[in-house]
């Protein structure tokens, strides 16, 4: 049997999806933050219960958990010591020299990993080009060793300037010190990180040393509670950048795990995507606290190597720790059901980054809130079907939302409950507009005519609106949104990339250099993926990052999957032009071209499902279940809204807003100038009508 | 529908319009730093960008950018309209100046001004600013005797012309300097993020069904006055005076500031500072309000947001011989070094208005050390005098931030300016520098109650040690950042060879073969009595060798002991001393 089972680590839930014999199930369960291990158990349990099968028909276990974030937030990692150039002690705590915030203060900047008591100097120096200025000074290595001891030190970062080009001293001091250390967990900026710029590279690094210990401890003790009861399935790591890999290679880079859950989403999405033959997408996923957007080209979520971890100034960018790993990337805003609206001192309404969560959560939950959330507009405003939130578990407080509503910005602007929560609903939705529009500028590229894929408990709230002010006709409400993240990790092919510094000018392109420097890096990722492919057909893309020379951004273009020929130049100068020309509307003639960095993914391939633009059939017009007054935040005014409840609406129905599709997890809204269907695979389609 | 309603969908309306407006300046911004080839703006984030109306007043500002391009930009765009009225203004036209008077105060920074039409119809104007690394003549220092000689001058003219390229401007900037791919490479993408403002700008008015921006201009500008004005009104009425000490160049300045803090208006004036400086350390007064403005409104209401309307309630008055008003054809280049006391002078004023709201004084200004070398250093190589290879290299650098109210500074953290370092490893890889050193100044914070940040020691040479030059544009060399509240001053900077002499702290250095430069770079200073800070913070800094056991003894008054914890009797015993000693001079 092909039963695939994924565990999704959450901070509250650990979500899990079940597939097998074309069935999906699908599980939620507390996450046990003292002992994972624990929740994911009882998920398991939990799960093959609801299937009826047992441990050891389950044939393939993907895993992916925040473990590693929330140690970093919490700080809860190993004792972890950097040994590093002479003279540059302080790299990872002077980092840029800046205020992430020009207009505040007393801004706070993140503690360093390692204290500066351990962030240990040997004399050593490489240069630009690799060579040696400073040879190692062997006894300043050996010199660490008792002080090492001393402080019952775990685990040690090494980081040494320019040692993306030679890693010569890296290894050399990690041959001294892991011979006299065998228990300790060393990490090499050459081999977690290898790019350059000191910062980024060592913080990479320390993190990656910060969180090993814990995660070896993790897996280990996962692997024999698994094998306890009978699941000896092999486990697959679901990585940051979207692909799998063998639970040794998570613990020689636990850091590329990083942003497994979400990268988790996006595939999900992505999956989505392909089903439907949208083939650019704009993923919203809305949860409590935060909202995530994510761009998808040709069903490939867009991806980057540059990613912030535990910003302390409330998702402020440069507030937060680098990481350099591939990841997907996505932009992350403080907007969710749970952030709080206040007015500032120009009288603006202004939502988050504070959010009331879950505890104690809107004041509509009646949980001890007191402070007016989205949650709290949304539901003055009709959006919520009270009797059907959260499978009415929850008995909304609706007077004392609209009443806070009135106090905490109604009073201000001298308006009623319901106009001050219509300003709330219209200022997040633009607030998550327009984070969608910068982080599409800042990818490059554009939001205009994509499909929007909205998920979590908010996105199908607020997705019409938001769709409104992006200029998007298409929206897609998925199924099992609520385990997102599980059901992606299971169509995450197993795969590895690897990301190499090499500079070269396009006019003068040392080809052999090229050609070996891909030699080496297929060689690394293909050790990563034979471990985790079962001979499986491998598939490789090839990536150069390009750039005008001077400039500081590049630009991602592909690469023919064999070595380069000189032929190949001008080809590249051309793809080059091109691509610069369609994000910024001008080159710059007369330029010339540059590569700094490239990369190779090995990746195992993915069978080639058919994708076809999918489009719902309009059968049957369905019959609403109820209709309620709901204010539309478009023009503020009142009318009935027809309430349609999900799991009575099948293939090919349709209907017309407005009008709310309520179910457990979430309501979809449907706006006045929209209709929606359902279409094969279940999810609701929904298409503005054409004016 | 009740009128109380149309008014509260008109107000919310007008606010998702203003969010709008700062979302379409972000971007812009961020077009900026993707497509700049200047270190200086991509890496570093010396730029600003903004969106104004046709009148000239500044609408809105990216955040992203630095306090000295913010404010002086949004004085600039109403010079480009005294020259090329909006009425001549096509579409697909791009405007420049470099003029320090009407920009930014230096040849340095570029301003470009792109105006936007909708149905033919011009609606706003969007402009930028940004710091280049070279327009040619002396390149970024202090000896200059005159603008002249400070590089290519660049009046008010237009770059593009409904879209063509006037190239031969572009000619003339090629042939001006050093860098002409970066200079020509920056021109073009501050022309890109203007058009693409624009374009949003356009889609938004078409989204809110908009034929002009004044009803919401006139939203903006009156929120935002009234901010600001009820901010001040919380301020205690009346005169302060403030006093700051430069190195200056040929002499120290005294930098002397009166605030007066009325109804509805808080003005500086400058009366009593040191006249000009022969040499480039002259500040136009465009930059003085910038820098001063920047000092009053992060105390005073520092999330009000940058626009033409937060500027007005804050007057500045100048005397006409000062070195804060500059006068053409005065040398400016560094005009950033003087201009980075402001801040620090004006809280020097607020502290006695406001106490429990000011920083102590920091290292205020940047070590930006221009460098350069090969033929305009050494001449052609010869057979027994080998020349590094041609180069030319601006290094972001800075000291510590001055205590805080309720925390200790940042160490090596820019303040008053908001650009980023660059990586020792980047900046190596585009030139023959090698840094050997560059980290934290033990000692050099000023104690207190809370401490100042530390400074950073720096040590540059070129491969194989070769000869090169340094532009030496540094301050507080000669005076060092004060304590507040009783804190203690931090180390002032110093700047030598690595084989032991002295280099003044402004012009032209030669750095010989086999030697280098060593800079050291002031702390900030403390806040508070520093026998009141905590003692284990004080045994965290110890354990980092931030500061010595003597430090901690003698200044701090805490004993420590041979295992590096806190020696609590010990330290009781000091403190108790201390307090007896102060119970006894207040008896």
């Amino acid at each position: 049997m092909d039963a695939r089972l994924s565990v999704d680590i959450g901070g509250t839930f650990t979500d899990l999806a079940l597939e097998f014999e074309g069935q999906r199930v699908t599980a939620k369960t507390l996450t046990v933050p003292a002992n994972p291990e624990e929740g994911v158990m009882n998920g398991v349990h939990e799960i093959l219960e609801l299937a009826g099968l047992a441990p050891c028909d389950i044939s393939l276990l993907v895993h992916g958990t925040t473990l590693i974030t929330n140690a970093l937030i919490e700080r809860r990692g190993a004792k972890t010591a950097l040994v590093t150039t002479r003279g540059f002690r302080d790299v990872l705590e002077t980092g840029a020299e800046s205020r992430y915030d020009q207009y505040d203060l007393n801004i706070q900047l993140p503690e360093p990993l390692v204290p500066r008591a351990l962030r240990l100097p040997v004399e050593e120096r490489i240069d630009r080009d690799g060579n040696i200025l400073l040879d190692l000074n062997v006894e300043d290595v050996l010199a660490l060793v008792p002080k090492l001891k001393a402080e019952g030190v775990e685990a040690v970062a090494i980081g040494t300037l320019h040692s993306y080009r030679n890693p010569a001293h890296e290894l050399a001091i990690h041959a001294i010190l892991s011979e006299a250390l065998p228990e300790i967990a060393f990490s090499l900026s050459s081999q977690v990180s290898p790019q350059m710029r000191e910062w980024e590279r060592f913080s990479t690094t320390v993190a990656n040393a910060y969180v090993q210990p814990i995660m070896r401890r993790y897996l280990r003790k996962l692997e024999s509670r698994l094998k306890d009861i009978g699941l000896d399935a092999p486990v697959l790591m679901m990585l940051s950048g979207g692909s799998l890999c063998t639970i040794d290679t998570a613990c020689d880079f636990p850091i590329r795990l990083v942003e497994s859950g979400p990268a988790g989403g996006a595939i999900f999405a992505a999956e989505i995507a392909r089903q439907c033959g949208c083939k650019d997408v704009l993923s919203f996923d809305m949860g409590g606290t935060t909202a995530k957007i994510c761009l998808i080209d040709g069903f490939e979520p867009h991806h980057s190597r540059d990613f912030e971890v535990a910003r302390v100034g409330r998702f402020k960018k440069g507030s937060g720790l680098p990481v350099r790993v591939p990841v997907i990337e996505m932009v992350e805003i403080g907007a969710g059901g749970g952030s709080i609206a206040q007015i500032d001192r120009m009288g603006r309404i202004q939502i988050g980054p504070k959010s009331a969560a879950s505890d104690p959560g809107p004041i509509c939950y009646g949980r001890g809130g007191t402070q007016a959330t989205v949650t709290d507009a949304n539901l003055t405003l009709g959006r919520y079907e009270p009797s059907t939130f959260a499978g009415g578990r929850i008995a909304l407080d609706q007077k004392g939302a609209e009443a806070g509503l009135e106090r905490d910005i109604g009073s201000a602007m001298k308006v009623d409950g319901r106009m001050a929560a219509l300003g709330v609903i219209e200022m997040v939705d633009e607030n998550m507009s327009n984070a969608a529009r910068v982080h599409a500028i800042e990818s490059g590229t554009s939001y205009e005519g994509r499909t929007l894929i909205a998920f979590g408990g908010g996105g199908p709230v607020h997705a019409y609106r938001v769709a409104e002010k992006l200029g998007i006709g298409r929206i897609l409400i998925p199924t099992g949104a609520g385990v997102g993240s599980a059901i992606g990790f299971l169509r995450a092919p197993v795969g590895y990339e690897v990301f190499r510094s090499l500079y070269q000018r396009l006019d003068a392109l040392d080809l052999r250099a090229v050609n070996e420097l891909f030699v080496d890096m297929e060689s690394e990722a293909n050790a990563v993926v034979y471990r985790a492919s079962f001979g499986a057909r491998i598939e490789r893309k090839r990536q150069a990052f390009m750039r005008y020379t001077g400039q500081g951004h590049e630009i991602a273009l592909s690469l023919p999957d064999r070595p380069l020929v000189e032929a190949d130049i001008e080809r590249l100068r051309q793809d080059y032009t091109d691509a610069y020309a369609r994000a910024y509307d001008r080159t710059v003639p007369g330029s010339a071209i540059e590569i700094v960095n490239f990369s190779i993914t090995v990746a195992v391939s993915q069978e080639i499902l058919e994708s076809r633009l999918l489009r719902a059939e309009r059968g049957n017009r369905a019959t609403p279940a109820s209709v309620r007054a709901v204010t539309d935040t478009h023009n503020s005014s009142l009318a009935n809204w027809s309430i349609y409840d999900r799991a009575d609406l099948k293939p090919s129905d349709w209907l017309s807003g407005p009008a709310i599709i309520a179910e457990v997890e979430t309501s979809t809204l449907v706006g006045p100038e929209w209709t929606a269907r359902i279409n094969e695979h279940s999810y609701i389609e929904l298409e503005r009508k054409m004016a | 529908m009740t009128m109380s309603s149309i008014g509260a969908i008109g107000q919310i309306r007008n606010q998702v319009m203003w969010n709008r407006l700062l979302a379409v300046v972000e971007e812009q911004a961020h077009i900026m730093m993707r497509t700049a080839f200047s270190t200086t703006v991509r890496e570093a984030g010396d730029l600003s960008a903004g969106i104004f109306d046709v009148k000239g007043r500044m609408l809105a500002q990216a955040v992203t950018g630095t306090p000295g391009h913010v404010n002086s930009m949004a004085e600039s765009v109403s010079h480009f309209l005294a020259k090329f009225p909006a009425e001549t203004m096509k579409p697909g036209d791009h405007y420049i100046t470099n003029d320090p008077w009407l920009g930014t105060g230096h040849l340095h920074d570029l301003v470009v001004v792109t105006p936007a039409f909708l149905d033919g119809r011009i609606v706003a104007l969007f402009a930028n600013t940004a710091h280049m690394i070279d327009v040619g003549g002396r390149g970024l220092g202090t000896d200059a005797r005159s603008v002249y000689e400070e590089g290519i001058y660049i009046p008010i003219v237009k770059c593009f012309d409904q879209g063509v390229a006037n190239e031969t401007f572009f000619d003339f900037m090629r042939a001006a300097s050093r860098m002409p791919m970066e200079l020509v490479g920056d021109i073009y993408s501050l022309c890109t993020c203007n058009e693409a403002g624009a374009r949003r700008l356009l889609d938004m008015m078409r989204d809110f069904d908009l034929d002009n921006l004044d009803p919401l201009a006139n939203y903006i500008f009156d929120s935002t006055l009234k901010a600001t004005l009820d901010e001040i009104a919380k301020l205690p009425k009346g005169r302060f005076e403030g006093e700051i000490n430069s190195d200056g160049y040929e002499t120290a300045l005294s930098l002397r500031a009166v605030l007066t803090i009325g109804e509805g208006e808080v003005s500086v004036s400058f009366e009593g500072t040191s006249g000009p400086s022969r040499f480039a350390i002259n500040v136009p007064a465009a930059y003085t309000r910038a820098y001063s403005g920047y000092g009053l409104k992060i105390v005073i209401a520092p999330d009000v947001p940058n626009n033409w309307a937060s500027l007005l309630p804050f007057k500045t008055l100048l005397p006409q011989s000062c070195i804060l008003n500059a006068q053409h054809p005065a040398p400016v280049g560094c005009r950033h070094i003087v201009g980075h006391f402001l801040p620090d002078l004006i809280m020097n004023c607020l502290a006695l208005a406001v106490p429990e709201t000011v920083l102590a004084e920091g290292a205020a200004c940047l070590w930006n050390p221009p460098l350069r070398g090969g033929y305009e250093v050494s001449g052609e190589p010869t057979a027994d005098k080998p020349v590094v290879e041609d180069f030319d290299l601006i290094t972001m650098n800075s000291g510590g931030m001055g205590a805080r109210p309720t925390s200790d500074g940042l160490s090596a953290t820019a303040f008053p300016s908001g650009v980023r370092t660059t990586s020792v490893e980047a900046q190596e890889a585009v030139s023959p520098i090698v840094f050997w050193r560059k980290e934290l100044r033990p000692d050099s914070a000023g104690p207190g109650r809370f401490r100042g940040g530390f400074g950073q020691v720096i040590e540059i040479g070129t491969k194989g040690d070769l000869e090169f030059a340094c532009n030496a544009i540094f301050d507080r060399v000669s005076f060092a950042p004060k304590g507040r509240h009783g804190g203690g001053a931090a180390l002032s900077g110093r700047v030598s060879l690595k084989s032991g002499r002295n280099l003044p702290s402004k012009g032209y250095q030669v750095i010989p073969d086999r030697d280098r430069l060593v800079l050291e770079l002031p702390g900030g200073g403390g806040m508070g009595a520093p026998s009141e800070r905590a003692t284990q913070l004080v045994a965290k800094d110890l354990t980092n060798e931030l500061i010595s056991r003597e430090t901690a003894r003698a200044v701090y008054k805490v004993a420590i002991d041979a295992r590096g914890a806190v020696d609590v009797a010990g330290t009781l015993a000091m403190r108790e001393c201390v307090e007896l000693v102060k119970g006894k001079r207040h008896g």
